[in-house]
């Protein structure tokens, strides 16, 4: 004599009854309380956390630490702005361009692991409607990249408050000392959280497309990384700069530019907009795929 | 009455178990797997794809003052080669007179005196130095001195005994050859005497500081040096520039000619009479050069350089194709090798095939130097082949197209390509290891890309600041990269910025190999350990 009694919603609520007419959506209060009760009980997700943040602040420590504006033999350039065109908001923001590594890894393995483990059969009986769920992991890998994002930058917005001015990077040289009161230091640290927002996102639709962590992370950040570089190396400078048009990372970053904008290929916001395409992409492609096929 | 069975025994032989069984079954699990057969294939197509875009993908085009536009091959720039044929510049003030034979040339050098650029010229800004508003100054490699050479031709063998403004005596020869004498500054209390001799192929560069005690500096042959050579006394005082350190990159900016005058005495060994003249014209401002005989002083004034042309040196080298661009998709291929390198461990783990696989081979250690043995060769092969289609194509479609590649030797490309395999191996072998230690497909694949990929992307892309560039590829894995070097880094000659980003690495390709190897041999000893101490 057993019951089964197959229920996704929470005790002392019956499920489906105020967001019953709201048809996909229905349940997913209910598939959002059950993605972040399987990530924040894997340890896992805290070690990441740590990661992202550790690896952001330690890395834009390193760069501002081996940074120094060197003049030239005879003292002509010397350590003013026009000659150094350093940007001691970028500098200090340096350490994201690792921290997305560890963001993109969560976001793959919050899908792919559950496909590795075979976890994502259990998870589509509890949840059948596979666009909720996926909606529902995506807002709660949000809410973790949000967090880690805003650790991360808090502490390299600390770096370069505390080490640039050391570094010859100072008010008295013609620089400004990164601070949130300015607006387009504001739009760097704050934009530099979206960013990293947006390449979950990208992560999640690539993992979602494929299946498979390992194969998923590769994919990710080859392509972060690959466009970038050949950008870098292309000596046609046309070619470069559409390159820098279109490649996620590099113009997602363009958020961090806070000096000489005028020679970025993009504006900065126009840049994290091409990310978020991009981001846009990969989640519908995901979507799709995941509507379509077998798990 | 109980009737014995005696226990089964299987009537085949039984299996060797020896490390080529390993090798055989390992090597049949890789080549079985699709999905790692692709991977290799887009190993090497990535590793050799996006360098072929670059080259492919490049347009130049100039302008001469008040001449057509040109594009391409047109305004490609045309070097004067060396000896042994690499790029040089030679161009100087040659107060000569030939010399039948053996014999030798003594002088002292008993001034050094220059013009700079002025010192508030902008950035970009060209002024010829003969201009009104130029400041006195030595360019620190200004150079004065002896020299003897083949003939008057630029690229032409030589030796030389000189005196450099910021860098004491030295002795060159044939454009890379660089030897140092005594140190410290020439000044009326502290004067050079240089001495070089001639005998056969032979040239002796000596020094002295009073023209009784002589140190020799350099013993350097000259093959087929002709019986009769020029022989006399030089000055050359290299273009002035100004390294401005940008964030995203670094740039040298030229700030125009600089000039330098010697003055000598004692002169003797030759007894001819002196032409003086311009070698090759310098650039854009004529007539600098000039000697002036009077007493047994002789004042030599000019401006050049005698020296070899780095990759990456502004003016025309600027605009020559590189082999580094060509190979700038290796970082890529690798981020396809570390995949399946970690795959081939973390999927056994996946699929709960490891414990099949140690069953059937209970000495893990040497499952694992089996499976390192597989994707070695394998990897070396796809970096093997993914850089020589780049090198070769790249330089195929650079020569198709009319543009110029900085030259190298078929050697040099030789050794670039086997590096390009042996890099793959060793990173292959790191992701391997890593897997095996971690045990998960994803934070594998991460920790590779993290380890090996981002360094170069870092490094190169000219996201770091130039000396935090060179301290990743010295302490990282991506030390490896050292393998790819192809251009040669002259300390005597400066103007260049030598930055992993202009293709030049902080490491000798063995000392790179070696922090790379130390990296995987390290961590496949720990995957070693670990593989015993676990539980599969």
């Amino acid at each position: 004599m057993t019951e089964a009694v197959v229920s996704a919603g929470r005790p002392g609520r019956p499920a489906r009854d105020a967001w019953g007419t709201w048809g996909v959506w229905a349940g997913l209060p209910d598939a959002l309380h059950a993605e972040w009760t399987k990530l924040r009980t894997l340890a896992s997700t805290w070690w990441l956390l740590l990661g992202t943040a550790a690896l952001t602040v330690g890395v834009s420590s390193a760069v501002a630490a081996a940074y120094h504006c060197s003049g030239g033999p005879g003292g002509v350039a010397g350590c003013s702005p026009a000659a150094t065109l350093a940007d001691p908001a970028k500098i200090s923001l340096t350490g994201v361009e690792l921290g997305q590594v560890i963001v993109a890894l969560l976001a793959v393995l919050a899908v792919g692991g559950e496909y590795g483990s075979g976890m994502i059969r259990v998870t589509l009986a509890a949840t059948p409607r596979r666009l909720t769920m996926l909606t529902a992991k995506t807002l709660v890998v949000t809410g973790w990249a949000l967090v880690a994002g805003l650790v991360g930058v808090a502490g390299s917005l600390l770096i370069g408050r505390l080490m640039l001015p050391g570094r010859g990077l100072t008010a008295a040289n013609g620089y400004v000392v990164p601070s949130l009161a300015n607006g387009a230091d504001l739009r760097a640290f704050g934009g530099s959280v979206l960013y990293l927002v947006l390449i979950a996102w990208l992560a999640l639709g690539v993992a979602t497309a494929v299946r498979d962590s390992g194969v998923a992370i590769g994919l990710v950040l080859g392509v972060l990384f690959l466009f970038t570089i050949v950008a870098a190396v292309v000596p046609d400078q046309h070619l470069a700069r559409h390159l820098q048009q279109i490649a996620p990372m590099t113009s997602g970053l363009f958020i961090q530019d806070t000096v000489n904008l005028r020679v970025l290929p993009l504006t900065p916001w126009q840049g994290l907009g091409v990310l978020a395409l991009w981001a846009a992409g990969a989640l519908l492609l995901g979507a799709t795929i995941l509507r379509l096929r077998d798990a | 009455m109980t009737v014995m069975t005696p226990p089964y025994r299987s009537e085949l032989s039984a299996g060797r178990d020896g490390f080529g069984q390993l090798l055989h079954a390992e090597w049949t699990k890789f080549r079985t797997v699709r999905g790692w057969v692709i991977g290799m294939i887009v190993a090497v197509l990535l590793t050799a794809g996006l360098g072929l875009l670059t080259a492919g993908g490049s347009q130049t085009s100039c302008q001469t003052q008040g001449g057509p536009a040109q594009s391409g091959g047109a305004c490609m720039p045309a070097f004067t080669l060396g000896p042994g044929g690499e790029p040089v510049t030679d161009s100087f003030y040659f107060v000569h007179q030939p010399l039948t034979g053996d014999g030798s040339i003594t002088a002292r050098v008993t001034s050094m005196t220059g013009l700079l650029p002025p010192a508030n010229a902008q950035l970009g800004q060209v002024g010829p130095a003969s201009t009104g508003d130029t400041r006195p100054g030595l360019y620190p490699w200004a150079k004065t001195g002896i020299i003897i050479k083949e003939n008057l031709n630029q690229g032409s063998a030589y030796a030389a005994m000189m005196t450099a403004a910021g860098n004491g005596v030295r002795m060159q020869w044939n454009y890379t050859g660089d030897t140092a004498g005594l140190p410290g500054a020439v000044g009326p209390d502290s004067p050079r005497w240089l001495r070089l001799t001639r005998s056969g192929d032979v040239i002796t560069g000596y020094d002295s500081a009073d023209g009784t005690h002589w140190n020799q500096v350099g013993t350097v042959t000259l093959p087929g040096l002709p019986s009769v050579v020029q022989v006399g006394l030089f000055a050359a005082s290299p273009q002035y520039t100004e390294q401005g350190q940008a964030f995203a990159g670094t740039s040298t900016i030229g700030l125009g000619p600089t000039q330098v005058t010697g003055v000598f005495d004692n002169v003797s060994g030759v007894g001819g009479t002196w032409t003086g003249e311009d070698i090759g014209r310098p650039l854009d401002y004529p007539g600098f050069g000039s000697y002036h005989h009077a007493g047994g002083q002789y004042t030599v004034t000019g401006t050049g350089d005698i020296a070899p042309i780095p990759e990456g040196h502004g003016g025309g080298a600027d605009s020559a194709i590189t082999i580094n661009e060509y190979l700038v998709g290796t970082f890529a291929g690798l981020i396809a090798l570390g995949v399946v390198a970690a795959l081939f461990i973390t999927a056994e783990y996946r699929r709960n095939l490891i414990r099949v696989t140690f069953a059937a081979s209970p000495r893990r250690g040497r499952v694992l130097l089996a499976k390192a043995a597989v994707v070695a060769v394998v990897s070396f092969v796809v970096g093997v082949a993914g850089g020589a289609l780049a090198i070769l194509l790249g330089g195929a479609i650079t020569k198709a197209r009319g543009y110029y590649e900085f030259p190298v030797s078929g050697v040099t490309e030789l050794k670039v390509i086997i590096g390009t395999g042996v890099f793959a191996a060793v990173a292959a072998v790191l992701a391997l290891a890593i897997g095996a230690i971690v045990r998960r497909g994803a934070a594998a694949v991460a920790i590779v890309v993290v380890a090996i990929a981002v360094p170069i992307f870092l490094a190169i892309s000219g996201a770091l600041p130039l000396h935090a560039a060179d301290w990743v590829l010295r302490v990282t894995p991506a030390a490896g990269i050292a393998l790819q070097q192809a251009y040669i880094q002259y300390p005597q000659v400066t103007g260049v910025i030598y930055s992993p980003l202009s293709g030049y690495y902080p490491l000798a390709w063995w000392a790179g190999l070696l922090v790379m190897a130390a990296w995987a041999g390290v961590l496949l000893a720990g995957a070693a350990y670990l593989l015993r101490r676990r539980d599969a």
